[in-house]
């Protein structure tokens, strides 16, 4: 019991990452962003490339750090500062062609099969036995990595002007240009940080799973995404705590149920998010009373 | 709206896939597949255009509807002799009846638009990101309960030996028969109603337009185009992996729409042309292709890249599709300018 809970902190605190990578962007640029996924999943690949060269790991990691965060900002970049202003659709559709491009270039270039990557392997060793047999050190680094970025993110927003500027463009995006907001420096920001949280993922997946293939972190993103909104995608803490819970759930379900019954268990998860999505659309999380009044 | 305008809403795409099929037509019978192919991606986008257009909502969720046609088309038509070592959990009910080629996909015009609306009786009342996360929970279900449910089709394995029907007579046909559907939609008064409620729903709720109803009403008639499309596209294969209506179709379907432009019948039905000859041009391509002369020799894997470039640089060209979700324009012949209105009044 004590190991399922804390495999499904270590799963819902990996989730709660990606929920905070994707929210940051959604707070100040009203995007989502699909191809965070495959942001991962080149992360994902450098590792393997640079590990199979031998590097040491601080530097593959660095390395990691950098082709996500440069990755990102070109994203930003070439896609989402030309699109500024564009419908949701419109946004929403053109990141879906980013993943898609990204996604297939890495099959071009590494095949279906993909490469391994071995990083950090004495972190996938138990922590103890018997009752923690099936807990690895890696839950216990993503569990750690997650309180710190959240604390990190916190102090940042809340203490920083800069986080002062992210928090008022993320309420209002015009005004706060008004009042002397610089949209560009913010958005930057909140872009780079989106990208080392999305190198930080990469780390802890890798580690999970070695074999990098092109499809991966895409099953990952989808759930978070789904969970981001389920919780509440206007306001950062709500879409982070969606995130953890639909990590949380996740693991607990795949964890607890016998295989036979598990076919059916993505029709039960999807079917509570319509139920949870009806009764609050505005989001699991948000407070009460603070639903926008329609403006006429 | 002038009589003009309106038979070129619906001539112009109509002409766009006419061409298409006389092309393939004079094509090499092993490249027909690729027209037919683009005929029922017509009739898809047409389906998802009909809500997502004139509502202004995004759907995730079409792609089930699509799903469900081609199940109930091809449960139908599997042939009886072959249908009990195919298909051999069905329930009984499936097992006994075989219908023909254009009852089948009338049944499945059917089973998308009942799917369609107990779906969007209680999701209509969402609108924005809830809504096309609540879209997407349903394809998700969709898919969950078509891959694991052997009663109902094949369960994980392909649906296959469905009569291969869909020719490019008939992919012609259900691409027009769609198109005209969501033209009549647009110029009737419930598609005026959608539209109104598109661009501002407090006014349009203000004066009384009852945005679930209309909205449900759209939600129907498109998943009924959707079953229909999937009944042809079933028919085109002949064989199909519950995992081909998921995913992958609906990011294609939808960036169809938006490459077009959404907002307009003409652009979904060129944004599906586009695409999909894109789509099909270089998979050949892959086979090396002769090009006006060029032998074009590309390297496997290549399609996809190009084409997930080619999305994303007509949507950074043109945020609003290619036609900017416009009809196309009539120009006036008599050169009758709209009359001022008099100048009346004035400052005292």
């Amino acid at each position: 019991m004590l190991q399922t809970i804390i495999n499904a902190v270590g799963l819902g605190a990996t989730y709660a990452l990606m929920a905070v990578g994707i929210g940051l962007v959604f707070g100040v640029l009203r995007l989502i962003n699909f191809a965070y996924g495959q942001l991962i999943m080149a992360g994902a690949f450098s590792l393997a490339l640079t590990s199979a060269k031998g590097w040491p790991e601080w530097a593959s990691v660095l390395t990691c750090v950098a082709v996500v965060v440069a990755l990102s900002l070109l994203m930003e970049l070439a896609l989402f500062r030309p699109l500024r202003g564009a419908s949701p659709a419109t946004m929403l559709v053109a990141t879906f062609a980013v993943a898609f491009l990204l996604q297939a270039i890495a099959l071009l270039k590494f095949g279906s099969l993909g490469r391994i990557a071995i990083i950090f392997p004495g972190l996938f060793n138990p922590v103890g036995s018997g009752h923690l047999a099936t807990v690895r050190w890696i839950t216990v680094v993503a569990i750690i990595c997650a309180v710190v970025a959240v604390a990190g993110l916190t102090l940042l927003l809340a203490r920083t002007s800069i986080g002062l500027h992210m928090r008022a463009a993320a309420t209002d995006f015009q005004t706060a240009r008004l009042l002397g907001v610089r949209a560009n420096r913010v958005i930057t920001v909140a872009v780079v940080l989106s990208g080392v949280l999305a190198a930080a993922v990469s780390v802890i997946l890798v580690v999970q799973t070695p074999q990098v293939v092109p499809t991966f972190a895409l099953r990952d993103t989808i759930i978070v995404l789904v969970g981001v909104v389920v919780g509440g995608i206007d306001r950062l803490w709500t879409a982070t705590l969606g995130g953890f819970s639909i990590g949380f759930a996740t693991s607990v379900f795949t964890d607890k149920l016998p295989q036979s019954a598990t076919d059916y268990v993505d029709s039960a998860v999807f079917g509570l998010v319509i139920v949870v999505l009806l009764l609050r659309p505005e989001g699991l999380f948000a407070p009460f009373r603070s639903r926008t009044v329609e403006r006429v | 709206m002038r009589l003009a305008e309106r038979s070129v809403q619906f001539l112009a795409p109509a002409v766009l896939v006419c061409l298409t099929a006389l092309l393939g037509s004079f094509s090499a019978t092993t490249n027909e597949v690729y027209f037919e192919t683009a005929l029922v991606d017509v009739a898809i986008v047409v389906g998802l255009y009909l809500f997502v257009g004139n509502s202004g909502v995004l759907s995730f969720g079409h792609i089930s509807f699509v799903a469900v046609g081609a199940w109930t088309a091809g449960v139908f038509t599997v042939p009886a002799d072959v249908k009990s070592t195919a298909l051999p959990d069905l329930f009984p009910f499936l097992a006994h009846h075989n219908v023909g080629n254009v009852p089948s996909l009338l049944l499945a015009t059917a089973a998308g638009g009942v799917f369609a609306f107990l779906v969007g009786l209680p999701l209509m009342r969402l609108s924005g990101l809830a809504a096309g996360i609540a879209t997407f929970a349903v394809l998700g279900i969709t898919y969950n309960v078509l891959l694991n449910w052997t009663k109902i089709g094949p369960g994980p394995g392909p649906f296959t030996l469905v009569p291969q029907t869909t020719g490019l007579v008939q992919a012609l046909g259900g691409a027009l028969i769609a198109i005209a559907v969501a033209w009549l939609y647009q110029l009737s008064r419930f598609g005026r109603l959608l539209r109104a409620s598109r661009e501002d729903p407090a006014v349009a709720q203000a004066v009384g337009v009852g945005i679930h109803a209309q909205r449900l009403g759209a939600f129907t008639l498109s998943g009924a185009l959707c079953g229909f499309a999937g009944g042809l596209l079933v028919h085109e294969f002949g064989s199909i992996y519950a995992n081909q209506v998921y995913l992958d179709l609906t990011f294609i379907t939808l960036a169809m729409l938006v490459v077009g432009g959404v907002g307009s019948l003409l652009g979904a039905v060129l944004g599906a042309l586009l695409i999909s000859g894109l789509n099909s041009f270089l998979s050949a391509a892959e086979g090396g292709v002769h090009v006006i002369g060029f032998k074009l020799d590309v390297p496997s894997g290549t399609n996809l890249v190009v084409l997930g470039a080619v999305m994303a640089i007509v949507l950074v060209l043109r945020p609003s599709g290619i036609t900017g979700g416009r009809e196309l324009p009539v120009p006036r012949l008599r050169g009758r300018a709209p009359q001022e209105a008099p100048a009346t009044g004035g400052p005292p």
